[in-house]
Parts: C-alpha cells; sequence; structure tokens
C-alpha cells in the first residue's frame, strides 16, 4: 500500500518536473527577444559567450563579484549538491557495468558533500532571516524553499549517520520503477520523508524560482554575442513591422 | 572649486565617507517621489490613450502577457529572480535614499508580484505564500513612482547572477502604464517634439543654422581659422548625429566644438541633420519598440536624404545605446552606406582613430589648469562598446583623455568601468520635479568623485553623456563642487587641438557658465 502510493507519487513528480520544465525551457527557447541587450563588456563570438556562461555556471562568477557571502553559501551549496546527485546514481544504475566505475569512487565525497550542502543551507537562511534587506524582499516561499531543501539534506543524512535503511531494497524498489514494477520500499520513516521531501521539490520545481536553473540560460545578456554592428539582430515580430 | 565640509548652499555636506555604506531602510521614503503626468495630447500623439481607461486593469493585464510572449527577456526575469539578495545594495538610488523599494529586486517585485498573480500557478491560487498581489490603483500609483526613480543604468544587471537587468523591467512597466494612458510629460512630450521637428528641443531649422554659425564665429574668433560647422550639406562623407543639447547647453557646446575642430583637422566633409537632430532616443526610456523605431528612422532616412556615407553619433549615453545596439535593427540594414566603417561609429571612435593616424596635433598644457577624472556614463558602459574589442568603451575615452591631457586620476574601482555609478538623472527622470530622487541618486558618484579630490586634487570630471553633463552641472554645486566642473570629453580635445593655421597664443581655456535647460 504505502509502495504503491510512494511510487504514484513518483511517476507524478517525474512527469512534473520533466513535462513542466520541458514546456518551460520551449517557452523560453521559442520567446524572441527582440533587440541586443547584452551587459557589456560582453563577448564577441559564441565561443566567448559559451565561456561567459560557462564560468556564470560552474563558478558562479556575478555573484562572486557581487557578495562574497552569498557566493559562498550558494556555490557551497550547489556544489555540494551536485557531489551528492551523483552519489545517488548507486540507486539507479547497475554498478557492475564499467561506465559507472566512478560511482563508487565518489561515494565518500559525496558523503561530506552532504555537510557542506547542509551548512550552505543553513548559511543562506540565517542571512534570509538575519540581514534586514534580504528580509524584506523574502516571501514565506522563500523560506520554505530553503526549509524543504534542509529537509531533504538532513533526513538523508539521518539514513547515514543516525539510523540506516535498507538500501539494497531503496535500489530494488527505485530499479522496479524504471522498469514499471512496484517493489517493496523499506518503511524507515527517515526514508519516507526524505522521499517525500524529493518529490515535492520534483513537483514544485516548475513552478518555482527553482526555474531560474535552466533560465540562467536564456537571459539575454548573458548570452547574447556584443555584435550588433556586423549582424542585423531583428525579431519575428518586429520584421512585421518593416512590411 | 570644491569646499570639502559644506556644501555650495551653506549646508553640511551630504556625502558619507563610504561610497558604498548601506544605508538603515527607511520604508516609503520616496513614495511621494513622482514625476508630472503627461497631457492627454502628449500621450496621443505618441501613440497611447490620453488618459486612464476605464479598463485599465484588465488592458493592463493583458498588456504583461503581450510583453511576457514578445520579449524574452521579460518572461525570463519575471520568472528567474531567487530573491538571493545580490542587488540589494547596487542601486545608486537605494544607496541615497535608503527605501527599500528601490533595491533593483524589490523595484522589479512591484510588477513580478503583479504578474504571479495571474500567470503563475502559486500566484493565482496561494497569492500569500509567493507574494503576490492583485493589480489595484494602489499599486499602479506605486509604479508610477518607483518606476521612476530607476535610471536603466544596468549596474544590477552587471552582478546578478542570471543577469536580471531591472532596466528591462522598468521599461516594461512604463509600457504598459502608457498603455493604459498613465504616460511620464517629461519623455513623452519629448517623444513628440522629435517627431514633429527632429530634436528634443524643438529647435527649429532656422534658429539651428544660426546657432550652428553663431558657433563657427566663436572658433574663428578663439583660433583665427574658419572651422565649419555645416548644416544639411548633402554629399557630405558624414552625417554627425549628436544630442541636441550639444547646440546650447554647457558643457556640451564645448564639445560639438572639440568634434568640429576634430572634423576639420581630420580633413573630412561632415553635416548636421535639421531633420534627424538629435541623438537621445526616448523611445527606449519608455519601453516602446514601435516610438524608438519611428525615431531611429528618421536617422536612417537623414542619412539617405543627404546621401552620407558614414554615420558618426556624439557624446550621448543612452543615445549611444540605442545607436551602438539599436540602430541596425531598428533601421537597418544600412548597405547603402561605406562598408570599410561601422555603423553607426562614435566620435571617440572617430577621434582615437585620427589620433591613431598621427593627423591631430596637441598641447596639452592648455588642460593643465584642470585635474581630472573621467565619469563613465552607464549605458555606454554596460550597454554598448566602442572600438573592435570589448571593453574599447572604457579604454578609447580614456585614451583620448591622456592624448590631450597630462593630470589624470581614475575613481575608485568599484565606481568606474562596468561598475560605474549613474549620475543619477538618466533614463527619464532628468526633470525638475524629480530633483530630490537625482540629488540622491548622485550621492554615490559624488562620494567617489570626493575621495579623488582629497587623495590627488581633482577638479573636474569629464562624461560623454548629454544627461550627465546636465545632472552633474546642475546637482554638483549641492555637492560643493562649481556648476561647471563637468566637463565635454570633447572640450578637452577642443582645448589642446592645435590646428593648421591657429595663431598660438598663451591664454586660459574657455570655462562657460552659461545657463543648463531640463533637456537631454
Amino acid at each position: 500500500m504505502l509502495s504503491t502510493l510512494y511510487a504514484l507519487l513518483f511517476y507524478f513528480a517525474t512527469i512534473m518536473l520533466i513535462g513542466g520544465v520541458g514546456l518551460r525551457i520551449v517557452k523560453y527557447a521559442r520567446t524572441p527577444a527582440p533587440l541586443k541587450i547584452p551587459t557589456t563588456p560582453a563577448p564577441t563570438t559564441r565561443s566567448g559567450v559559451f565561456w561567459r556562461m560557462t564560468r556564470e555556471v560552474v563558478v558562479f562568477e556575478s555573484l562572486f563579484k557581487s557578495n562574497k557571502w552569498i557566493w559562498l553559501f550558494g556555490w557551497m551549496f550547489h556544489v555540494a549538491l551536485l557531489l551528492v546527485l551523483l552519489r545517488h546514481f548507486r540507486y539507479f544504475v547497475d554498478l557492475s557495468h564499467a561506465i559507472w566505475f566512478w560511482v563508487p569512487l565518489e561515494q565518500p565525497f559525496g558523503i561530506y558533500a552532504s555537510y557542506a550542502m547542509a551548512l550552505g543551507l543553513l548559511g543562506l537562511l540565517v542571512r534570509r532571516i538575519v540581514v534586514e534587506r534580504i528580509r524584506y524582499i523574502s516571501s514565506p516561499s522563500d523560506y520554505l524553499m530553503l526549509l524543504l531543501l534542509l529537509g531533504i539534506a538532513l533526513s538523508g543524512m539521518s539514513m547515514r549517520f543516525v539510523s540506516g535503511t535498507d538500501i539494497i531494497s531503496v535500489k530494488m524498489f527505485i530499479l522496479g520503477l524504471m522498469r514499471f514494477q512496484i517493489n517493496e520500499l523499506p518503511t524507515s520513516p527517515n526514508l519516507l520523508v526524505h522521499l517525500a521531501l524529493v518529490a515535492t521539490l520534483m513537483i514544485v520545481f516548475p513552478i518555482s524560482k527553482l526555474l531560474h536553473g535552466p533560465g540562467v540560460f536564456f537571459s539575454p545578456t548573458r548570452n547574447q554575442v556584443d555584435n550588433p554592428r556586423e549582424q542585423r539582430h531583428l525579431a519575428p515580430w518586429a520584421a512585421k513591422l518593416e512590411q | 572649486m570644491a569646499s570639502l565640509d559644506m556644501n555650495a548652499e551653506g549646508g553640511p555636506r551630504l556625502v558619507p565617507d563610504d561610497v558604498f555604506k548601506i544605508p538603515k531602510l527607511a520604508c516609503d521614503a520616496m513614495a511621494e517621489s513622482h514625476p508630472y503626468p503627461a497631457y492627454p495630447e502628449h500621450n496621443m500623439k505618441i501613440g497611447f490613450p490620453g488618459e486612464l481607461l476605464e479598463n485599465w486593469q484588465e488592458v493592463a493585464i493583458a498588456k504583461i502577457g503581450e510583453l511576457a510572449k514578445k520579449n524574452r527577456a521579460f518572461q525570463v526575469y519575471l520568472d528567474a529572480c531567487v530573491k538571493c539578495g545580490a542587488c540589494t545594495d547596487k542601486c545608486h538610488y537605494f544607496l541615497g535614499s535608503g527605501d527599500p523599494k528601490n533595491m533593483p529586486v524589490a523595484r522589479q517585485d512591484l510588477l513580478r508580484s503583479v504578474y504571479r498573480r495571474y500567470y503563475t500557478f502559486a500566484g493565482k491560487y496561494f497569492p500569500w505564500l509567493v507574494g503576490a498581489r492583485d493589480l489595484t490603483k494602489e499599486v499602479l500609483d506605486e509604479w508610477y513612482s518607483y518606476y521612476h526613480q530607476c535610471s536603466q543604468c544596468r549596474r544590477c544587471s552587471v552582478f546578478c547572477p542570471y543577469g536580471i537587468d531591472t532596466a528591462e523591467i522598468s521599461m516594461a512597466a512604463r509600457e504598459i502604464m502608457d498603455t493604459v494612458g498613465v504616460g511620464e510629460k517629461y519623455c513623452n512630450e519629448i517623444i513628440g517634439k522629435v517627431k514633429d521637428i527632429g530634436n528634443n528641443l524643438g529647435l527649429q531649422e532656422k534658429g539651428l543654422r544660426a546657432t550652428l554659425e553663431g558657433l563657427e564665429e566663436d572658433i574663428e574668433d578663439e583660433t583665427g581659422v574658419s572651422v565649419r560647422i555645416p548644416l544639411d550639406e548633402k554629399g557630405a562623407d558624414i552625417l554627425l548625429i549628436t544630442p541636441s543639447a550639444d547646440f546650447f547647453a554647457e558643457p556640451h557646446i564645448e564639445g560639438l566644438l572639440g568634434y568640429a575642430k576634430v572634423f576639420h583637422q581630420a580633413g573630412v566633409s561632415w553635416t548636421i541633420s535639421s531633420y534627424a537632430s538629435e541623438a537621445a532616443n526616448f523611445g527606449m526610456f519608455i519601453g516602446s519598440y514601435e516610438n524608438m523605431r519611428d525615431l531611429a528612422l528618421r536617422i536612417r532616412k537623414a542619412a539617405e536624404d543627404l546621401g552620407v556615407k558614414r554615420i558618426v553619433f556624439g557624446e550621448c549615453g543612452h543615445a549611444w545605446r540605442v545607436a551602438y545596439s539599436f540602430l541596425n535593427t531598428l533601421a537597418g540594414p544600412f548597405d547603402f552606406l561605406d562598408p570599410n566603417y561601422p555603423v553607426p561609429q562614435h566620435i571617440l571612435e572617430f577621434t582615437w582613430g585620427e589620433i591613431q593616424k598621427g593627423t591631430l596635433k596637441f598641447d596639452k598644457s592648455r588642460n593643465d589648469h584642470y585635474r581630472l577624472t573621467y565619469h563613465d556614463s552607464c549605458n555606454v558602459a554596460r550597454a554598448s562598446r566602442m572600438g573592435d574589442k570589448p571593453g574599447g568603451q572604457f579604454d578609447i575615452p580614456r585614451n583620448v583623455i591622456k592624448a590631450v591631457c597630462n593630470n589624470y586620476f581614475e575613481m575608485d574601482r568599484d565606481t568606474i568601468r562596468e561598475s560605474t555609478l549613474c549620475c543619477g538623472g538618466g533614463g527619464g527622470l532628468l526633470t525638475d520635479e524629480l530633483m530630490d530622487i537625482r540629488v540622491k541618486g548622485a550621492t554615490p558618484r559624488m562620494t567617489a568623485l570626493k575621495q579623488v579630490t582629497q587623495d590627488h586634487g581633482v577638479t573636474h570630471m569629464a562624461a560623454i553623456c548629454a544627461i550627465c553633463k546636465t545632472q552633474f552641472s546642475k546637482i554638483m554645486p549641492k555637492f560643493g563642487y562649481e556648476m561647471d566642473s563637468i566637463l565635454s570629453v570633447h572640450q578637452l580635445v577642443s582645448n589642446a587641438i592645435i590646428l593648421d593655421g591657429q595663431e598660438v597664443e598663451e591664454d586660459a581655456a574657455p570655462a562657460g557658465e552659461a545657463a543648463v535647460a531640463e533637456v537631454s
């Protein structure tokens, strides 16, 4: 019964996440940028833009220029989240396959990263509460999002550091879902909390500010080439004005 | 010169010691600041309803949806903000006023909260959760106040991890307001004037011709050399498009004299157009693509009618953004012009090119009575380029200044180049009723200037924007500087250049104190 409930929850969450974010990306991609508005100085070539975007996404360059504390906590959280996610590959793949050789090697990094993830989130939360300016711009959803992520991190860590769960069965459950069959899910409370929060995150992703993830790639101030004099840029709706 | 502890009016100095000292939040401190509303005829002249529509709410909400479909930046920026707070201490109007609604994210949220209410799942069903709110008359009034406290300078976009540009939101908000019949008098009246007459001032061809002839005489009196400032001369090689303030305001005119001397000495033929006698394009300020396009097409028509080969723009910040970044889009392609030159070119690109070719001779000592710094104008710095390398918009003006002056000093690195602070008067705010926010917005720049005055004895600041020049000449006296402490870069060129056949004599460079009017 519980296994079926969680199975359905994850199917729903997956559809919401992939479908919702997919639709959003299609919307962003189809919406024209009528004018050239890169924040200058900007690269004058496509490869330059690729490099600018890479720096922005990998090291959060603009945020680093802006505020060292937000950068520290924010970057720490995102990199740690990546390491933790990579660690979770072991629940989704057949580790005997050679291409997954790195998954066992990554495990200890994923564990340390969980500390960094929680610390980063805590730092962001404390700033949101303590710094007057940031408190002013915060809505309830801004706090809840941090609490949700913090809940995911702590419930996950509790399975490693407080009381474990039957991870073999968890893996069977997840592999089963990928083959559309429902296997028994262990009933440890921390696991159930962890999975419920993760599903919640997946569901709210496409209808919340988490859209900053795909959004950054479509930001005209960052992804446009600075070449308006050399190449005429014209949106389809603007071209109609010329007829 | 600056008296450092008192301002010119005798009050205590207004500037704090630290440019980026974060003020204590002063909620609604600037809520009463708003520009005069446009008269119905101003709005209608440029394609908007004269007065607030009966069903304005409906129309405004539909307009938000339309803009989100037409402009990717608007759509992405409404969605992507995570309220990280990185931008909160980056706006000069916030630093100067302490009003939290002048923090870029809070300014965006004035509109984002309404977008969320009508266009997002969370906002439709859980408005309290995500700070979504209904579009009411109070909200509209708040928009009118705070979207006219943004100079669209893009400083926040430099520091946002997603590149969210509050200027895009401000422009959209103003377009939405115009669409329901709530326009700003200053911008909308001026756009109408350009459509009728060709420039922001409403200066007719006859008056312009007389003005330019007077300036030719001034140059001849000063140098003994006959330097022409041609108007509407068909077949000239270069069409100069310059802000109309260059025709009558100080220190703008001194810059125009500089362009004329450079063209003369370079031996090129050039002309001004009475039909397109304005570089500034206020269509951008109100976010109206159609109006911006109409004004840009005048430049194209002038270039075609006069049969020129090149277009060169004078010193003007937002104008250079529209020229460099948008002109090709709005009024291109310019395949009828000489393909060997970029379209358009900036006068500083031209002058620097001539300096590199060695066609210009200077006596730098003629600028020795100045100890100078340079103010990067916001839209040149963050929305355009000069030359063929990124950052040329910073280097080329400095190269020219250093070629004509001996005493040059930089302000704090965090207040120049791409991090430059707006003068406080840009983006449609250069109107007297907004003087309070203009002064507050100028405070960070004035603090940075005061630092180099203390450290290096800097007496004057040069700029390449008509708005910056007008704004600074107006507000500098409130910070202990003379109104003529702001200079045109080509004024420095004009002072130092040695024309062929010029009688060289020892005298001071001209320092005008003529009245400065509030036009662009």
